[in-house]
């Protein structure tokens, strides 16, 4: 039987980089095919090649044993690939049919499609209501839309783009069950991730991609972690170095009932959160995207104003009813998730992105005019502290590539030596290098004495960083216990709304 | 009030909202597809000049009411063209569009003014239009139908086409649109030639159905007004219908307080002439204070539309 | 033959402040070539309304005297545009300046003095700063578009000119027409050149786009407007108040805009009269733009904007070509600017065509 997918010597070239370098390898009829890679390595580059959105410069994609060209995702489909994408392609103020609806390339009347999506979720087990608003749906049920929409085209070939990232381990459970049914009847997997204990549970083989380049293909049952994780990444994998023995201070901030209200529609807003954090820690707040991290780090930053002001005190002081520029000046920076266009200003350059946020604690501005003299200084120390790969102070932060800008708005903040320092996803889409160093400069910066809280999604990046963690979900925290305490089934039970009580 | 003022009235009424009405739906339908554009008082003006020209020339007021649609098309184009193929700022392009729509028309509008054409007659035969109240419905040019009959078109194009479902998911979403294989650009250039076909028709119903000849400015800001309008209806096209009618109400009423007496008459001429223009601020604020008015706007209203691959 | 649009790494300074000066250019050739084949005399009209301003010695007082309203209107424009607040309605601020230093100049007629200019000026600010807070207002607290409210304004202050000058305000003794009376000489702007028509306000204005220069690039409330108009998210986190952008941008612009007017009302027109509202507030839009949105940029695009109002009016003249086209030419200019825009982000690469895929 000839493979169902087949790619040789693949290339293709951006300015700048070479995101896929002779890239070949197969896929089998009914196989889970994992596609193995860290931020950058060109996995998403491939597949969309695969899915006709771009052209290779060279190489063969063969389709059951025939060269084929996929001039576009309609083509592919045609084909018989189908893809889920890791960023949706829903338009949340329609309907789930009508966002169904959209995705089909013929035209079905909508009864016909709605008796055929009842169908496709009948069969394997997705429960949706065509005539929901999408925007109402939580993230896990929108991902359903999107498999619903692959299914309906009865795929021979199904791409699931880093599927897992905003589920919880429970949705994940049963998104595999979807896909080992899949692939028992014949259908091929090709599944992007880089989570590698996943790959581990669910695929038959694995292609480790690295810079662009093929690394290996090999068999996830065979390997151990650390194994593919050091194809995935080359060097040898450096541990975190935290000091042994390590007490914490004095409580340097405290939180106490803050509560937010409903911004939008469709936010999730800050539910009665108290936590306390010491001279020395670092606290982690495990969660699912979409579960009110936003709005705790905006209603500490003082981005969103609090009404009460003891329900945030840095050193004893209450700063709840301060402004971000306040509270910085009492000593605490917050780096938000988004990096251009939130933490920074693409259009600016980096001297006059660390006049946003500096400009109080270093004294930039004197008599209402700026320093920038003092602001380039400043600006350069941060460059060369954290290794950030640019033009100079005057470079724009739009330049920059995503690591190298989340290492200079890392630097920008944790030079100012807040007292307090709060950071949303802070190696999310960075490179190992730069997030090892991200790393180490915050485990540094705790040791000095500041109280640190890291908001992430990413367990792996938790567990290594923090000495305390809880979890948030729906807007409410779990209670914060030291790091060791926790089992991953506990955390995901939290993350997924269980709160110790009704433990399965 | 006597029935035969108050069908004067509404037949007046009629009359003035049918450009705003026509101009209103056609950038309904541009912004439903996620683009805003500003230049609906010049593209306007272009087709009002467009019409009047071939009305003179020619005495055809079908003929010109089609080459004033097409004009408006040829104009929106160079809007299109700037916004879609070369991303310029929207608002800056709109702008920069109504200028030129007003320069140009004045310019080629050169000595034709206080030389008068023929109103675009009924469409109805004149015996069905003897009796008072038959005046009323079927009195009409045949540019107040078209504009009845495209609330409806309208309407139906975005909730029961296909077409209609793409142009709503472009708007609210264009990089999820494209990701699925629609042409985003395309879309939005079809979307904005209707609305320029459809500005060129408004600015046609001036010379043609208002005032039989051609002065410099004759839209006086409805452009505008239609543009407001399409928040005040919050992008749905029976309550533009509504908010049109508003509007011509507003315009007319001027004369009919004169021609009442009592303390009405007593407003300024000037106030008078505000007053469509205050009302629409009014307007704007009602519709912000009764809802939250811009979740209804598309998504992606006035983005520039980069893909990011 | 393809073409790619690339992005470039970092926005071409080049291509910044080439635009404008290419926009220029191109609109004189195509406008020739475009005007030529509809019917005019396409290379007269662009060498009146283009050159001959310049090398008529006597059109100079002309240019200075129609730039200085425009540059100082401008300037606000800039301001106000680089926060993204999109002030439409600067004309009728204008006019509103104007009709208030207008009050001034009638209330202290006869009895005015050495503080009668600078009560006008001071009004002329207030009075457009106040009308451009309306639109302020309903955008801050009620998020209407300030684009909607400031052009509606606009039109209902000419109606305001019309009332004022036809009933309160008119000259008894002015024949009927619908006029004010001609301000008393303490409140009129002094000549700065004998024998000329440049008033104080030419300088004055020159003064104004300095400072503002100054204040732009220097000054965090440059920043804060520059910042709040690239980023407003990123501005919310660096603890600038959009709303209290959103005021300062329409107070600011506001306010110069009827300076400008209170100028222009004590300078050439020297009394009120329907034929106020000259679009200056319109025509200073494309001002801004083509200075991109830097008071430096938007002298030099104030100069060629008075050289194509003056052009136009000698065009009239000389070769018979109506005043209209001036308003062609200058929506042309728009049109090139914003279309040279993308070559600031973007270079254009020549596609290779694809090998032909391997059997």
């Amino acid at each position: 039987m000839p493979n169902r997918l087949e790619l040789s010597g693949i290339t293709k070239q951006f300015p700048g980089v070479l995101a896929n370098d002779h890239v070949s390898f197969a896929v089998k009829p009914g196989e889970i095919h994992a596609l193995l890679g860290e931020n950058g390595a060109g996995k998403s580059t491939l597949v969309k090649m695969i899915y006709g959105i771009m052209q290779p410069d060279s190489g063969e994609i063969r389709w059951n044993g025939q060269p084929v060209i996929v001039p576009n995702p309609k083509a592919a489909r045609r084909l018989g690939i189908g893809m889920v994408f890791q960023h949706f392609s829903l338009f949340e103020a329609l309907t789930v049919l009508e966002n169904i609806a959209l995705g089909m390339d013929a035209k079905i009347p909508s009864r016909e499609l709605e008796a055929r999506i009842r169908e496709v979720m009948h069969t394997y087990g997705l429960t949706l209501d065509p005539h929901r608003t999408v925007a109402t749906l939580s993230v896990g049920e929108q991902q359903r839309i999107e498999i619903v929409r692959a299914l309906l085209l009865n795929p021979k070939l199904l791409i699931m783009d880093e599927p897992t990232s905003v589920l919880t381990p429970q949705e994940v459970d049963q998104l595999f069950t979807v896909l080992r049914q899949l692939a028992s009847e014949g259908c091929s997997i090709l599944y992007i991730s880089h989570k590698l204990h996943e790959i581990k549970a669910l695929c038959d083989t694995a292609t480790i991609l690295r810079g662009g380049k093929l690394v290996d293909t090999c068999n996830p049952k065979e390997e151990t972690s650390r194994s593919m994780a050091e194809k995935m990444i080359g060097a040898g994998l450096k541990d975190i170095v935290k000091p042994e023995g390590r007490s914490f201070g004095e409580p340097r901030l405290v939180v106490n009932g803050l509560t937010t209200n409903k911004t939008g529609h469709f936010d999730v807003p800050v539910d009665n959160v108290s936590f306390t954090v010491h001279s020395g820690e670092i606290l982690g707040i495990a969660g699912v995207a979409g579960n009110g991290q936003n709005a705790l780090l905006d209603a500490l930053s003082g981005e969103v104003k609090g009404d009460e002001r003891d329900a945030i005190s840095i050193d004893g002081l209450g700063i709840g009813l301060m402004d971000t520029t306040e509270r910085r000046r009492h000593g605490l920076c917050a780096v938000p998730e988004e990096r251009n266009g939130h933490a920074a200003v693409g259009d600016f350059s980096l001297s006059d992105n660390s006049v946003l946020t500096a400009r109080d604690r270093l004294g930039l501005v004197v008599m209402g005019l700026i320093n920038s003299g003092a602001a380039k200084t400043y600006t350069g120390r941060v460059i060369a502290d954290f290794a950030v790969k640019a033009l100079g102070p005057a470079a724009t932060a739009g330049s920059l590539s995503g690591g190298n800008l989340q290492k200079y708005i890392m630097g920008r903040e944790i030079l100012q030596k807040p007292t307090v320092l709060v950071v949303s996803q802070p190696t999310w889409g960075v490179d190992a290098g730069a997030a090892a160093a991200i790393h180490q400069a915050l485990v540094d910066l705790a040791a000095a004495g500041s109280a640190i809280v890291v908001i992430s999604q990413d367990l792996d990046e938790l567990r290594a960083l923090s000495d305390t963690l809880a979890v948030i979900n729906l807007g409410r925290l779990s209670e914060s216990r030291p790091i060791g305490d926790f089992s991953v089934e506990e955390i995901g039970l939290l993350m997924g709304g269980v709160h110790g009580e009704e433990a399965a | 009030m006597s029935l035969e003022l108050t069908i004067a009235i509404i037949v007046t009424v009629v009359g003035a909202s049918t450009p705003i009405l026509i101009a209103a739906l056609g950038e309904l339908v541009v912004e439903k597809s996620g683009v805003l554009n500003l230049g609906v008082e010049g593209m306007m003006l272009v087709g009002a000049i467009t019409g009047f020209v071939i009305v003179f020339a020619t005495g055809n007021h079908y003929l010109a009411i089609l080459l004033a649609a097409a004009a408006g098309v040829a104009t929106s184009m160079i809007f299109g063209f700037l916004t879609l193929s070369l991303s310029a700022n929207q608002t800056a392009t709109g702008l920069a569009l109504t200028i030129f729509g007003t320069g140009f028309s004045a310019l080629a509008g050169q000595g034709y003014s206080a030389r008068p054409v023929t109103l675009l007659g009924p469409l109805f035969p004149a015996e069905l239009a003897t009796h008072p109240l038959w005046r009323v419905l079927f009195g009409y040019s045949a540019l107040v139908y078209f504009a009845f009959a495209m609330v409806l078109a309208v309407w139906w194009f975005l909730r029961k086409t296909r077409a209609g479902l793409i142009l709503r998911a472009v708007g609210e979403n264009d990089q999820s649109a494209h990701s699925i294989g629609y042409s985003v650009v395309g879309v939005r250039y079809a979307a904005v030639a209707f609305g320029g076909a459809m500005a060129g028709i408004a600015g046609a119903c001036f010379p043609l159905l208002l005032t039989p000849q051609w002065a410099e400015r004759m839209t006086a800001g409805r452009g505008w007004i239609a543009v407001a309008l399409v928040v005040f209806a919050s992008w749905k096209p029976f309550r533009l219908l509504a908010g049109a009618y508003l509007f011509g109400l507003v315009m007319t009423m001027e004369l009919y307080a004169k021609a009442g007496g009592g303390p009405l008459s007593a407003i300024p001429a000037e106030l008078w002439a505000a007053m469509p223009y205050l009302a629409t601020v009014v307007v704007l604020v009602l519709i912000s204070i009764r809802r939250d008015a811009s979740t209804n706007a598309p998504a992606c209203l006035g983005r520039p539309f980069l893909p990011s691959n | 033959m393809q073409y790619r649009l690339e992005k470039r790494r970092e926005p071409s300074r080049f291509m910044l402040y080439a635009t404008p000066v290419a926009a220029v250019a191109l609109t004189m050739v195509i406008g020739a070539i475009i005007f030529s084949a509809i019917g005019f005399n396409g290379i007269g009209a662009v060498r009146e309304i283009f050159l001959t301003p310049l090398t008529n010695a006597y059109k100079w007082q002309d240019l200075g005297v129609k730039a200085a309203p425009l540059i100082i209107i401008g300037v606000g424009l800039s301001i106000a545009y680089r926060a993204n607040v999109w002030n439409i309605g600067a004309e009728g601020q204008y006019i509103m300046g104007g009709l208030a230093a207008t009050w001034v100049a009638l209330a202290s007629h006869g009895m005015g003095g050495w503080w009668t200019l600078p009560a006008m000026m001071i009004a002329g600010v207030f009075g457009g700063a106040a009308y451009a807070a309306i639109p302020a207002l309903l955008k801050t607290r009620l998020n209407v578009n300030e684009i909607l409210t400031s052009l509606m304004l606009t039109y209902a202050s000419v109606q305001l000119i019309y009332y004022l000058v036809r009933a309160p305000w008119k000259d008894p003794m002015g024949m009927g027409f619908p006029q004010t009376r001609r301000f008393a000489s303490e409140a009129l702007l002094p000549n700065i050149i004998p024998g000329t028509i440049v008033h104080a306000g030419v300088p004055i204005a020159i003064i104004v786009a300095l400072i503002a220069w100054f204040i732009m690039s220097r000054s965090v409330f440059g920043y804060q407007m520059r910042v709040v108009g690239a980023a407003p998210h990123a501005a919310r986190y660096g603890g600038f108040s959009e709303n209290k952008t959103i005021w300062l941008a329409l107070l600011v612009s506001g306010g110069l805009a009827g300076f400008a007017g209170m100028l222009e009302v004590a300078g050439p027109f020297q009394r009120m009269v329907p034929g106020f509202p000259t679009n200056y507030g319109f025509t200073a839009i494309i001002v801004a733009f083509l200075g991109r949105l830097n008071p430096f940029g938007v002298i030099f695009a104030g100069i060629v904007m008075a050289i194509t109002f003056v052009g136009g009016e000698v065009a009239q003249t000389t070769i018979g070509l109506s005043n209209s086209a001036t308003g062609v030419f200058q929506a042309m200019m728009l049109f090139f600017l914003l279309a040279g825009d993308i070559l600031v982000r973007y270079r254009i690469k020549r596609v290779v065509p694809q090998p032909e895929a391997r059997a």
